[in-house]
Protein backbone atom coordinates (compact mmCIF):
# COMPACT_ATOMS: atom_id res chain seq x y z
CA UNK A 1 0.00 0.00 0.00
CA UNK A 2 1.25 3.49 -0.82
CA UNK A 3 2.18 5.90 1.89
CA UNK A 4 -0.24 8.82 2.20
CA UNK A 5 1.12 11.91 0.45
CA UNK A 6 1.33 15.05 2.47
CA UNK A 7 -1.25 17.00 0.47
CA UNK A 8 -3.47 14.88 -1.71
CA UNK A 9 -5.22 11.80 -0.46
CA UNK A 10 -3.71 8.81 -2.31
CA UNK A 11 -7.20 7.40 -2.76
CA UNK A 12 -8.32 10.37 -4.85
CA UNK A 13 -5.94 9.42 -7.64
CA UNK A 14 -7.63 6.05 -7.90
CA UNK A 15 -11.07 7.66 -7.63
CA UNK A 16 -10.30 10.15 -10.40
CA UNK A 17 -8.99 7.46 -12.70
CA UNK A 18 -12.06 5.30 -12.17
CA UNK A 19 -14.39 8.23 -12.83
CA UNK A 20 -12.60 8.81 -16.14
CA UNK A 21 -12.99 5.13 -16.99
CA UNK A 22 -16.72 5.58 -16.39
CA UNK A 23 -16.82 8.45 -18.86
CA UNK A 24 -14.82 6.44 -21.40
CA UNK A 25 -17.22 3.51 -21.12
CA UNK A 26 -20.18 5.84 -21.66
CA UNK A 27 -18.53 7.19 -24.81
CA UNK A 28 -17.88 3.67 -26.14
CA UNK A 29 -21.47 2.75 -25.29
CA UNK A 30 -22.82 5.78 -27.15
CA UNK A 31 -20.70 5.22 -30.26
CA UNK A 32 -21.69 1.54 -30.46
CA UNK A 33 -25.37 2.33 -29.90
CA UNK A 34 -25.48 5.22 -32.35
CA UNK A 35 -23.26 3.64 -35.01
CA UNK A 36 -25.20 0.41 -35.41
CA UNK A 37 -28.65 1.96 -35.00
CA UNK A 38 -28.29 4.71 -37.54
CA UNK A 39 -25.52 3.14 -39.62
CA UNK A 40 -27.56 0.02 -40.39
CA UNK A 41 -31.08 1.29 -39.71
CA UNK A 42 -31.11 4.28 -42.04
CA UNK A 43 -31.48 2.28 -45.24
CA UNK A 44 -34.61 1.07 -46.94
CA UNK A 45 -36.75 -1.25 -44.78
CA UNK A 46 -37.05 -3.70 -47.64
CA UNK A 47 -33.31 -4.21 -47.64
CA UNK A 48 -33.07 -4.82 -43.89
CA UNK A 49 -31.36 -7.98 -42.77
CA UNK A 50 -32.48 -9.85 -39.67
CA UNK A 51 -30.76 -11.60 -36.79
CA UNK A 52 -32.87 -14.01 -34.68
CA UNK A 53 -35.88 -12.44 -36.36
CA UNK A 54 -35.01 -8.93 -35.12
CA UNK A 55 -33.98 -6.13 -37.49
CA UNK A 56 -30.17 -6.32 -37.69
CA UNK A 57 -29.62 -2.67 -36.70
CA UNK A 58 -31.61 -3.26 -33.54
CA UNK A 59 -29.96 -6.56 -32.71
CA UNK A 60 -26.44 -5.15 -32.99
CA UNK A 61 -27.17 -1.78 -31.41
CA UNK A 62 -29.37 -2.80 -28.48
CA UNK A 63 -29.18 -6.56 -27.87
CA UNK A 64 -25.54 -7.26 -28.71
CA UNK A 65 -24.67 -3.75 -27.50
CA UNK A 66 -26.07 -4.55 -24.07
CA UNK A 67 -24.15 -7.82 -23.92
CA UNK A 68 -20.93 -6.09 -24.96
CA UNK A 69 -21.38 -3.35 -22.37
CA UNK A 70 -22.05 -5.87 -19.60
CA UNK A 71 -18.87 -7.76 -20.48
CA UNK A 72 -16.85 -4.55 -20.79
CA UNK A 73 -18.12 -3.21 -17.46
CA UNK A 74 -17.43 -6.52 -15.71
CA UNK A 75 -13.90 -6.74 -17.13
CA UNK A 76 -13.14 -3.11 -16.30
CA UNK A 77 -14.29 -3.50 -12.73
CA UNK A 78 -12.39 -6.74 -12.32
CA UNK A 79 -9.10 -5.57 -13.76
CA UNK A 80 -8.95 -1.80 -13.31
CA UNK A 81 -10.93 -1.01 -10.18
CA UNK A 82 -9.10 -1.12 -6.88
CA UNK A 83 -10.33 -1.86 -3.42
CA UNK A 84 -9.73 1.08 -1.09
CA UNK A 85 -10.95 1.95 2.40
CA UNK A 86 -13.54 4.72 2.63
CA UNK A 87 -13.04 5.74 6.25
CA UNK A 88 -10.34 8.31 6.90
CA UNK A 89 -7.42 7.07 8.91
CA UNK A 90 -7.64 3.45 7.85
CA UNK A 91 -4.68 3.86 5.54
CA UNK A 92 -2.36 4.60 8.45
CA UNK A 93 -3.02 1.28 10.10
CA UNK B 1 -63.10 -7.88 -9.75
CA UNK B 2 -60.84 -10.70 -10.83
CA UNK B 3 -59.75 -12.42 -7.63
CA UNK B 4 -57.14 -14.55 -9.34
CA UNK B 5 -55.29 -11.35 -10.25
CA UNK B 6 -55.97 -9.55 -6.98
CA UNK B 7 -54.80 -12.29 -4.62
CA UNK B 8 -51.21 -12.52 -5.93
CA UNK B 9 -51.02 -8.72 -5.88
CA UNK B 10 -52.22 -8.49 -2.28
CA UNK B 11 -49.90 -11.32 -1.31
CA UNK B 12 -47.06 -9.36 -2.85
CA UNK B 13 -47.97 -6.25 -0.87
CA UNK B 14 -48.12 -8.28 2.33
CA UNK B 15 -44.70 -9.85 1.67
CA UNK B 16 -43.10 -6.47 0.97
CA UNK B 17 -44.69 -5.10 4.09
CA UNK B 18 -43.27 -7.84 6.32
CA UNK B 19 -39.82 -7.65 4.75
CA UNK B 20 -39.82 -3.91 5.41
CA UNK B 21 -40.77 -4.40 9.04
CA UNK B 22 -38.36 -7.29 9.49
CA UNK B 23 -35.40 -5.38 8.12
CA UNK B 24 -36.16 -2.50 10.45
CA UNK B 25 -35.20 -4.43 13.60
CA UNK B 26 -31.62 -3.28 13.24
CA UNK B 27 -32.59 0.38 13.07
CA UNK B 28 -34.50 0.06 16.30
CA UNK B 29 -31.53 -1.52 18.05
CA UNK B 30 -28.84 1.10 17.42
CA UNK B 31 -29.08 4.28 19.43
CA UNK B 32 -26.05 6.46 18.68
CA UNK B 33 -25.98 7.00 14.93
CA UNK B 34 -29.74 7.27 14.57
CA UNK B 35 -29.80 9.78 11.71
CA UNK B 36 -27.19 7.96 9.67
CA UNK B 37 -29.01 4.73 10.35
CA UNK B 38 -32.53 5.94 9.60
CA UNK B 39 -31.72 7.97 6.51
CA UNK B 40 -28.77 6.04 5.06
CA UNK B 41 -29.08 2.53 6.46
CA UNK B 42 -25.87 3.06 8.47
CA UNK B 43 -23.85 3.16 5.23
CA UNK B 44 -23.65 -0.57 5.07
CA UNK B 45 -25.49 -1.62 1.94
CA UNK B 46 -23.97 -4.57 0.15
CA UNK B 47 -23.50 -4.84 -3.60
CA UNK B 48 -26.74 -6.60 -4.48
CA UNK B 49 -29.01 -4.41 -2.37
CA UNK B 50 -27.21 -1.26 -3.57
CA UNK B 51 -27.62 -2.18 -7.23
CA UNK B 52 -31.25 -3.13 -6.81
CA UNK B 53 -32.21 -0.05 -4.82
CA UNK B 54 -30.65 2.17 -7.47
CA UNK B 55 -32.42 0.40 -10.30
CA UNK B 56 -35.71 0.23 -8.43
CA UNK B 57 -35.62 3.87 -7.36
CA UNK B 58 -34.88 4.92 -10.88
CA UNK B 59 -37.28 2.56 -12.63
CA UNK B 60 -40.65 4.09 -11.90
CA UNK B 61 -44.09 3.97 -13.41
CA UNK B 62 -42.64 5.27 -16.65
CA UNK B 63 -40.36 2.26 -17.20
CA UNK B 64 -43.17 -0.22 -16.64
CA UNK B 65 -46.30 1.46 -17.95
CA UNK B 66 -45.61 4.68 -19.84
CA UNK B 67 -42.44 3.58 -21.66
CA UNK B 68 -43.73 0.25 -23.01
CA UNK B 69 -46.99 2.01 -23.88
CA UNK B 70 -45.10 4.50 -26.02
CA UNK B 71 -43.04 1.69 -27.56
CA UNK B 72 -46.35 0.09 -28.57
CA UNK B 73 -47.19 3.20 -30.58
CA UNK B 74 -43.74 4.18 -31.88
CA UNK B 75 -42.12 0.80 -32.49
CA UNK B 76 -38.42 -0.11 -32.35
CA UNK B 77 -37.31 3.52 -32.37
CA UNK B 78 -38.59 3.84 -28.82
CA UNK B 79 -36.73 0.75 -27.62
CA UNK B 80 -33.59 2.32 -29.04
CA UNK B 81 -34.38 5.43 -27.02
CA UNK B 82 -35.10 3.44 -23.88
CA UNK B 83 -31.76 1.65 -24.14
CA UNK B 84 -29.98 4.95 -23.44
CA UNK B 85 -30.75 4.11 -19.81
CA UNK B 86 -28.29 1.21 -19.67
CA UNK B 87 -25.52 3.72 -19.01
CA UNK B 88 -27.03 4.64 -15.63
CA UNK B 89 -26.24 1.12 -14.41
CA UNK B 90 -22.50 1.82 -14.29
CA UNK B 91 -22.06 5.54 -14.93
CA UNK B 92 -23.55 6.95 -11.71
CA UNK B 93 -21.53 4.73 -9.40
CA UNK B 94 -18.33 5.06 -11.43
CA UNK B 95 -18.48 8.84 -11.76
CA UNK B 96 -19.63 9.80 -8.27
CA UNK B 97 -17.60 6.84 -7.27
CA UNK B 98 -15.12 6.46 -4.51
CA UNK B 99 -14.43 10.15 -4.11
CA UNK B 100 -18.06 10.80 -3.21
CA UNK B 101 -18.03 7.87 -0.79
CA UNK B 102 -14.85 9.09 0.92
CA UNK B 103 -15.92 12.74 1.15
CA UNK B 104 -19.44 11.89 2.32
CA UNK B 105 -17.90 9.96 5.22
CA UNK B 106 -15.34 12.66 5.94
CA UNK B 107 -18.03 15.33 6.08
CA UNK B 108 -20.41 13.01 7.89
CA UNK B 109 -22.91 13.80 5.13
CA UNK B 110 -26.28 12.08 5.32
CA UNK B 111 -28.07 14.02 2.62
CA UNK B 112 -26.95 15.42 -0.70
CA UNK B 113 -27.40 18.87 0.82
CA UNK B 114 -24.96 17.97 3.62
CA UNK B 115 -22.35 17.25 0.99
CA UNK B 116 -23.00 20.49 -0.89
CA UNK B 117 -22.94 22.39 2.41
CA UNK B 118 -19.52 21.07 3.34
CA UNK B 119 -18.15 21.55 -0.16
CA UNK B 120 -19.41 25.07 -0.81
CA UNK B 121 -19.77 26.48 2.73
CA UNK B 122 -22.76 28.55 1.75
CA UNK B 123 -26.20 28.84 3.32
CA UNK B 124 -27.63 29.91 -0.04
CA UNK B 125 -26.56 26.64 -1.64
CA UNK B 126 -28.08 24.72 1.27
CA UNK B 127 -31.41 26.53 1.07
CA UNK B 128 -31.61 26.36 -2.73
CA UNK B 129 -30.90 22.66 -2.82
CA UNK B 130 -33.17 21.79 0.09
CA UNK B 131 -35.99 23.81 -1.48
CA UNK B 132 -35.50 22.20 -4.90
CA UNK B 133 -35.52 18.71 -3.38
CA UNK B 134 -38.56 19.31 -1.20
CA UNK B 135 -40.68 21.02 -3.85
CA UNK B 136 -39.87 18.92 -6.89
CA UNK B 137 -39.46 15.51 -5.37
CA UNK B 138 -42.56 15.97 -3.27
CA UNK B 139 -44.54 16.55 -6.45
CA UNK B 140 -42.83 13.67 -8.21
CA UNK B 141 -43.72 11.43 -5.31
CA UNK B 142 -47.36 12.50 -5.37
CA UNK B 143 -47.53 11.84 -9.11
CA UNK B 144 -46.15 8.31 -8.66
CA UNK B 145 -48.61 7.78 -5.86
CA UNK B 146 -51.48 8.68 -8.17
CA UNK B 147 -50.03 6.28 -10.77
CA UNK B 148 -49.86 3.47 -8.22
CA UNK B 149 -53.45 3.93 -7.19
CA UNK B 150 -54.61 4.07 -10.82
CA UNK B 151 -52.81 0.80 -11.48
CA UNK B 152 -54.46 -0.93 -8.52
CA UNK B 153 -57.77 0.56 -9.63
CA UNK B 154 -57.46 -0.69 -13.21
CA UNK B 155 -56.30 -4.16 -12.17
CA UNK B 156 -58.72 -4.87 -9.39
CA UNK B 157 -61.75 -2.74 -10.14
CA UNK B 158 -61.59 -1.25 -6.64
CA UNK B 159 -62.44 2.43 -6.44
CA UNK B 160 -59.56 4.87 -6.84
CA UNK B 161 -59.85 5.98 -3.22
CA UNK B 162 -59.78 2.45 -1.80
CA UNK B 163 -56.81 1.60 -4.00
CA UNK B 164 -54.99 4.73 -2.90
CA UNK B 165 -55.64 3.92 0.74
CA UNK B 166 -54.27 0.37 0.51
CA UNK B 167 -51.26 1.62 -1.43
CA UNK B 168 -50.56 4.47 1.01
CA UNK B 169 -50.87 2.44 4.20
CA UNK B 170 -48.59 -0.33 3.00
CA UNK B 171 -45.85 2.06 1.90
CA UNK B 172 -46.10 4.42 4.84
CA UNK B 173 -45.84 1.89 7.63
CA UNK B 174 -42.65 0.24 6.51
CA UNK B 175 -40.98 3.51 5.56
CA UNK B 176 -41.77 5.11 8.90
CA UNK B 177 -40.82 2.11 10.97
CA UNK B 178 -37.92 0.87 8.90
CA UNK B 179 -36.26 3.94 7.41
CA UNK B 180 -33.73 3.76 4.59
CA UNK B 181 -32.69 0.19 5.30
CA UNK B 182 -36.26 -1.08 4.98
CA UNK B 183 -36.62 0.96 1.80
CA UNK B 184 -33.44 -0.47 0.31
CA UNK B 185 -34.19 -4.06 1.27
CA UNK B 186 -37.74 -3.92 -0.06
CA UNK B 187 -36.34 -2.26 -3.19
CA UNK B 188 -34.08 -5.27 -3.65
CA UNK B 189 -37.06 -7.61 -3.47
CA UNK B 190 -39.06 -5.35 -5.77
CA UNK B 191 -36.18 -5.14 -8.24
CA UNK B 192 -35.99 -8.93 -8.35
CA UNK B 193 -39.74 -9.10 -8.94
CA UNK B 194 -39.32 -6.66 -11.83
CA UNK B 195 -36.62 -8.76 -13.51
CA UNK B 196 -38.47 -12.05 -13.14
CA UNK B 197 -41.81 -10.50 -14.10
CA UNK B 198 -40.48 -8.97 -17.31
CA UNK B 199 -38.74 -12.21 -18.32
CA UNK B 200 -41.90 -14.28 -17.89
CA UNK B 201 -43.98 -11.75 -19.76
CA UNK B 202 -41.53 -11.40 -22.65
CA UNK B 203 -41.44 -15.14 -23.24
CA UNK B 204 -45.23 -15.38 -23.05
CA UNK B 205 -45.66 -12.51 -25.50
CA UNK B 206 -43.24 -14.04 -28.01
CA UNK B 207 -45.04 -17.38 -27.78
CA UNK B 208 -48.45 -15.73 -28.16
CA UNK B 209 -47.22 -13.81 -31.19
CA UNK B 210 -45.99 -16.97 -32.90
CA UNK B 211 -42.25 -16.28 -32.56
CA UNK B 212 -40.11 -13.21 -33.18
CA UNK B 213 -39.92 -13.45 -37.04
CA UNK B 214 -43.68 -13.75 -37.18
CA UNK B 215 -44.23 -10.71 -34.95
CA UNK B 216 -41.79 -8.67 -37.02
CA UNK B 217 -43.59 -9.70 -40.22
CA UNK B 218 -46.91 -8.56 -38.75
CA UNK B 219 -45.41 -5.25 -37.68
CA UNK B 220 -43.84 -4.67 -41.11
CA UNK B 221 -47.12 -5.52 -42.80
CA UNK B 222 -48.92 -2.93 -40.68
CA UNK B 223 -46.33 -0.16 -41.06
CA UNK B 224 -42.72 -0.81 -42.11
CA UNK B 225 -41.59 2.30 -40.23
CA UNK B 226 -42.34 0.54 -36.93
CA UNK B 227 -39.18 -1.53 -37.32
CA UNK B 228 -36.96 1.45 -38.21
CA UNK B 229 -35.27 3.73 -35.66
CA UNK B 230 -37.37 6.67 -36.88
CA UNK B 231 -40.89 6.08 -35.54
CA UNK B 232 -44.15 5.33 -37.35
CA UNK B 233 -44.12 8.50 -39.45
CA UNK B 234 -40.35 8.77 -39.76
CA UNK B 235 -40.11 11.87 -37.55
CA UNK B 236 -38.21 10.51 -34.55
CA UNK B 237 -34.90 12.22 -35.22
CA UNK B 238 -31.35 11.13 -34.41
CA UNK B 239 -30.74 14.28 -32.41
CA UNK B 240 -33.88 13.88 -30.31
CA UNK B 241 -33.29 10.22 -29.49
CA UNK B 242 -29.61 10.88 -28.76
CA UNK B 243 -30.48 13.72 -26.38
CA UNK B 244 -32.07 11.13 -24.08
CA UNK B 245 -28.51 10.13 -23.27
CA UNK B 246 -28.57 13.23 -21.09
CA UNK B 247 -32.11 13.04 -19.70
CA UNK B 248 -32.25 9.38 -18.73
CA UNK B 249 -28.58 8.45 -19.14
CA UNK B 250 -25.62 10.38 -17.80
CA UNK B 251 -27.77 13.20 -16.36
CA UNK B 252 -29.15 10.83 -13.75
CA UNK B 253 -25.96 11.56 -11.77
CA UNK B 254 -27.68 14.84 -10.83
CA UNK B 255 -30.81 13.26 -9.33
CA UNK B 256 -30.69 13.57 -5.53
CA UNK B 257 -32.54 10.29 -4.91
CA UNK B 258 -29.89 8.45 -6.94
CA UNK B 259 -26.88 10.41 -5.69
CA UNK B 260 -27.78 9.78 -2.06
CA UNK B 261 -27.53 6.03 -2.70
CA UNK B 262 -23.96 6.56 -3.81
CA UNK B 263 -23.11 7.43 -0.21
CA UNK B 264 -24.90 4.50 1.36
CA UNK B 265 -22.67 1.56 0.52
CA UNK B 266 -20.40 -0.33 2.80
CA UNK B 267 -17.15 -0.79 0.93
CA UNK B 268 -15.52 -0.56 -2.47
CA UNK B 269 -16.26 -4.27 -2.91
CA UNK B 270 -19.99 -3.69 -2.65
CA UNK B 271 -19.69 -0.78 -5.07
CA UNK B 272 -17.87 -2.97 -7.61
CA UNK B 273 -20.52 -5.66 -7.39
CA UNK B 274 -23.31 -3.09 -7.62
CA UNK B 275 -21.85 -1.66 -10.85
CA UNK B 276 -21.94 -5.05 -12.57
CA UNK B 277 -25.33 -6.13 -11.19
CA UNK B 278 -26.84 -2.70 -11.84
CA UNK B 279 -25.77 -2.71 -15.50
CA UNK B 280 -27.20 -6.18 -16.09
CA UNK B 281 -30.47 -5.49 -14.30
CA UNK B 282 -31.11 -2.07 -15.85
CA UNK B 283 -30.31 -3.38 -19.31
CA UNK B 284 -32.43 -6.50 -19.03
CA UNK B 285 -35.45 -4.69 -17.57
CA UNK B 286 -35.38 -1.84 -20.10
CA UNK B 287 -34.84 -4.11 -23.11
CA UNK B 288 -37.52 -6.59 -22.04
CA UNK B 289 -40.21 -4.11 -21.03
CA UNK B 290 -39.97 -2.09 -24.22
CA UNK B 291 -39.74 -5.17 -26.44
CA UNK B 292 -42.92 -6.39 -24.76
CA UNK B 293 -44.56 -3.08 -25.59
CA UNK B 294 -43.70 -3.36 -29.30
CA UNK B 295 -44.45 -7.09 -29.53
CA UNK B 296 -47.87 -6.52 -27.94
CA UNK B 297 -48.99 -4.51 -30.94
CA UNK B 298 -49.79 -7.32 -33.41
CA UNK B 299 -51.28 -9.45 -30.61
CA UNK B 300 -53.61 -6.81 -29.19
CA UNK B 301 -54.02 -4.05 -31.78
CA UNK B 302 -55.89 -0.84 -31.13
CA UNK B 303 -55.07 -0.05 -27.48
CA UNK B 304 -55.57 3.70 -27.10
CA UNK B 305 -54.18 4.44 -23.63
CA UNK B 306 -50.47 3.63 -23.47
CA UNK B 307 -50.46 2.89 -19.74
CA UNK B 308 -52.90 0.03 -20.27
CA UNK B 309 -50.73 -1.92 -22.72
CA UNK B 310 -48.80 -3.87 -20.08
CA UNK B 311 -51.81 -4.74 -17.87
CA UNK B 312 -53.89 -5.77 -20.88
CA UNK B 313 -51.21 -7.82 -22.60
CA UNK B 314 -50.36 -9.59 -19.31
CA UNK B 315 -53.96 -10.66 -18.82
CA UNK B 316 -54.17 -11.69 -22.48
CA UNK B 317 -51.11 -13.92 -22.73
CA UNK B 318 -50.78 -15.29 -19.19
CA UNK B 319 -53.04 -17.39 -16.99
CA UNK B 320 -54.67 -14.94 -14.60
CA UNK B 321 -52.83 -16.00 -11.42
CA UNK B 322 -49.51 -15.55 -13.24
CA UNK B 323 -50.67 -12.21 -14.62
CA UNK B 324 -51.21 -11.16 -11.00
CA UNK B 325 -47.63 -12.15 -10.16
CA UNK B 326 -46.21 -10.37 -13.23
CA UNK B 327 -48.27 -7.23 -12.65
CA UNK B 328 -46.71 -6.98 -9.22
CA UNK B 329 -43.67 -5.71 -11.19
CA UNK B 330 -45.03 -2.28 -12.17
CA UNK B 331 -46.54 -2.11 -8.70
CA UNK B 332 -43.10 -2.82 -7.27
CA UNK B 333 -41.57 -0.16 -9.50
CA UNK B 334 -43.97 2.48 -8.31
CA UNK B 335 -43.72 1.53 -4.65
CA UNK B 336 -39.94 1.48 -4.68
CA UNK B 337 -39.79 4.93 -6.26
CA UNK B 338 -42.32 6.33 -3.83
CA UNK B 339 -40.65 4.95 -0.72
CA UNK B 340 -37.25 6.29 -1.78
CA UNK B 341 -38.60 9.75 -2.47
CA UNK B 342 -40.49 9.78 0.82
CA UNK B 343 -37.42 8.99 2.88
CA UNK B 344 -35.35 11.50 0.89
CA UNK B 345 -37.77 14.36 1.32
CA UNK B 346 -38.07 13.61 5.05
CA UNK B 347 -34.31 13.53 5.45
CA UNK B 348 -34.08 16.89 3.71
CA UNK B 349 -36.63 18.42 6.04
CA UNK B 350 -35.22 16.92 9.23
CA UNK B 351 -31.51 17.17 8.52
CA UNK B 352 -31.17 20.12 6.15
CA UNK B 353 -33.88 22.41 7.45
CA UNK B 354 -34.77 21.46 11.02
CA UNK B 355 -31.30 20.60 12.33
CA UNK B 356 -29.52 23.31 10.33
CA UNK B 357 -31.73 26.26 11.01
CA UNK B 358 -34.48 25.50 13.53
CA UNK B 359 -33.03 23.41 16.29
CA UNK B 360 -29.35 22.55 15.87
CA UNK B 361 -29.00 21.22 19.43
CA UNK B 362 -31.92 18.80 19.36
CA UNK B 363 -31.46 15.69 21.49
CA UNK B 364 -31.51 12.19 20.00
CA UNK B 365 -34.98 11.66 21.35
CA UNK B 366 -36.31 14.81 19.71
CA UNK B 367 -34.56 13.98 16.40
CA UNK B 368 -36.07 10.53 16.45
CA UNK B 369 -39.54 11.82 17.08
CA UNK B 370 -39.07 14.49 14.39
CA UNK B 371 -37.87 11.93 11.84
CA UNK B 372 -40.79 9.55 12.31
CA UNK B 373 -43.19 12.46 12.59
CA UNK B 374 -42.06 14.25 9.44
CA UNK B 375 -42.17 11.04 7.41
CA UNK B 376 -45.67 10.27 8.66
CA UNK B 377 -46.99 13.79 8.12
CA UNK B 378 -45.49 13.93 4.62
CA UNK B 379 -47.08 10.61 3.76
CA UNK B 380 -50.45 11.79 4.97
CA UNK B 381 -50.20 15.06 3.03
CA UNK B 382 -49.28 13.18 -0.15
CA UNK B 383 -52.19 10.85 0.43
CA UNK B 384 -54.63 13.72 0.82
CA UNK B 385 -53.25 15.50 -2.25
CA UNK B 386 -53.42 12.34 -4.33
CA UNK B 387 -57.11 11.96 -3.52
CA UNK B 388 -57.70 14.96 -5.71
CA UNK B 389 -54.43 16.06 -7.33
CA UNK B 390 -54.24 19.86 -7.70
CA UNK B 391 -52.96 21.38 -10.93
CA UNK B 392 -49.94 22.88 -9.20
CA UNK B 393 -48.72 19.37 -8.39
CA UNK B 394 -48.94 18.24 -11.98
CA UNK B 395 -47.19 21.43 -13.03
CA UNK B 396 -44.29 20.93 -10.61
CA UNK B 397 -43.93 17.29 -11.52
CA UNK B 398 -43.20 18.31 -15.12
CA UNK B 399 -39.93 19.82 -13.95
CA UNK B 400 -38.99 17.23 -11.36
CA UNK B 401 -36.72 15.06 -13.46
CA UNK B 402 -34.99 17.30 -15.99
CA UNK B 403 -35.12 20.38 -13.78
CA UNK B 404 -33.36 18.66 -10.90
CA UNK B 405 -30.73 17.27 -13.24
CA UNK B 406 -30.03 20.70 -14.69
CA UNK B 407 -29.78 22.15 -11.19
CA UNK B 408 -27.66 19.53 -9.44
CA UNK B 409 -25.45 17.80 -11.97
CA UNK B 410 -22.60 20.35 -12.03
CA UNK B 411 -22.59 21.34 -8.36
CA UNK B 412 -22.18 17.63 -7.57
CA UNK B 413 -19.80 16.49 -10.30
CA UNK B 414 -17.66 19.61 -10.54
CA UNK B 415 -17.67 19.98 -6.77
CA UNK B 416 -16.10 16.55 -6.57
CA UNK B 417 -13.50 16.83 -9.29
CA UNK B 418 -12.72 20.49 -9.94
CA UNK B 419 -10.96 22.20 -7.09
CA UNK B 420 -11.76 25.69 -8.36
CA UNK B 421 -15.50 25.12 -7.98
CA UNK B 422 -16.96 27.58 -5.53
CA UNK B 423 -20.26 28.68 -4.11
CA UNK B 424 -20.77 31.45 -6.64
CA UNK B 425 -20.50 28.97 -9.47
CA UNK B 426 -22.79 26.51 -7.71
CA UNK B 427 -25.48 29.11 -7.06
CA UNK B 428 -25.29 30.44 -10.61
CA UNK B 429 -25.40 26.93 -12.03
CA UNK B 430 -28.46 25.93 -10.00
CA UNK B 431 -30.32 29.12 -10.82
CA UNK B 432 -29.47 29.06 -14.52
CA UNK B 433 -30.22 25.34 -14.83
CA UNK B 434 -33.64 25.62 -13.21
CA UNK B 435 -34.70 28.88 -14.84
CA UNK B 436 -33.61 27.91 -18.34
CA UNK B 437 -35.31 24.54 -17.95
CA UNK B 438 -38.64 26.12 -17.05
CA UNK B 439 -38.31 28.71 -19.80
CA UNK B 440 -37.32 26.21 -22.45
CA UNK B 441 -40.12 23.88 -21.44
CA UNK B 442 -42.65 26.50 -22.47
CA UNK B 443 -40.68 27.57 -25.51
CA UNK B 444 -40.51 23.98 -26.78
CA UNK B 445 -44.16 23.41 -26.10
CA UNK B 446 -45.08 26.40 -28.20
CA UNK B 447 -42.52 26.16 -31.00
CA UNK B 448 -41.33 22.57 -31.14
CA UNK B 449 -38.02 21.42 -29.69
CA UNK B 450 -35.23 23.95 -30.01
CA UNK B 451 -32.35 22.40 -32.02
CA UNK B 452 -34.50 19.25 -32.16
CA UNK B 453 -33.28 17.95 -28.80
CA UNK B 454 -35.05 17.17 -25.51
CA UNK B 455 -35.66 20.16 -23.21
CA UNK B 456 -33.03 19.05 -20.69
CA UNK B 457 -30.08 19.28 -23.10
CA UNK B 458 -29.58 23.02 -23.42
CA UNK B 459 -30.10 23.85 -19.71
CA UNK B 460 -27.44 21.26 -18.81
CA UNK B 461 -25.00 22.99 -21.17
CA UNK B 462 -25.96 26.46 -19.92
CA UNK B 463 -25.63 25.50 -16.27
CA UNK B 464 -22.16 24.12 -17.03
CA UNK B 465 -21.12 27.39 -18.63
CA UNK B 466 -22.57 29.32 -15.70
CA UNK B 467 -20.78 27.07 -13.22
CA UNK B 468 -17.33 27.38 -14.74
CA UNK B 469 -17.67 31.00 -15.78
CA UNK B 470 -18.95 32.31 -12.46
CA UNK B 471 -16.60 30.14 -10.39
CA UNK B 472 -13.59 31.61 -12.18
CA UNK B 473 -14.98 35.12 -12.32
CA UNK B 474 -15.44 35.53 -8.59
CA UNK B 475 -12.69 33.78 -6.79
CA UNK B 476 -10.02 31.60 -8.26
CA UNK B 477 -9.01 29.69 -5.19
CA UNK B 478 -8.32 25.98 -4.92
CA UNK B 479 -10.51 24.03 -2.52
CA UNK B 480 -8.75 21.89 0.04
CA UNK B 481 -10.46 18.50 0.05
CA UNK B 482 -8.40 17.45 3.05
CA UNK B 483 -9.87 20.07 5.38
CA UNK B 484 -12.84 18.96 7.43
Amino acid sequence: METPKSKDDWRFKIANREALIGVALAVINFVWWFGFAYGMGSGDVEEYSYVFGLPAWFFYSCVLGLAVMIVLVALTVKFFFRDIPFEDGEEER
Amino acid sequence: MSWSVVIPLLAFLAIIFFIGIWSSRKTAASESGFLQDYFLGGRELGGFVLAMTMVATYGSASSFLGGPGTAYTIGFGWILLAMTQVVTGYFVLMVLGKKFAILARRYNAITLTDFLKARYQSPVVVILSAAAIIIFLFSAMAAQWVGGARLVESLTGMSYNTALFIFAVSVLIYVIVGGFRAVAVTDAVQGSVMVIGTLILLVAVIVAGGGVPNIIRDLTAENPNLITPFGPDGTLSKAYVSSFWILVGVGVVGLPQIAVRAMSYKSSKSMHRAIIIGTIVTGVIMLNMHLIGVFARPILPGIEVGDKVIPLISMEVLPSWLAGVVLAAPMAAIMSTVDSLLILVSSTIVKDVYLNYIKPDASIKVIKRASFGVTAVLGIIVYLLALNPPDLLIFLNLFAFGGLEAAFIWPIVMGLYWKYSNKYGAIASMAVGMASYVFLHYYNQANGNLLDVHTVTIPVVLSFVAFVGVSLLFKREAFDYEAR
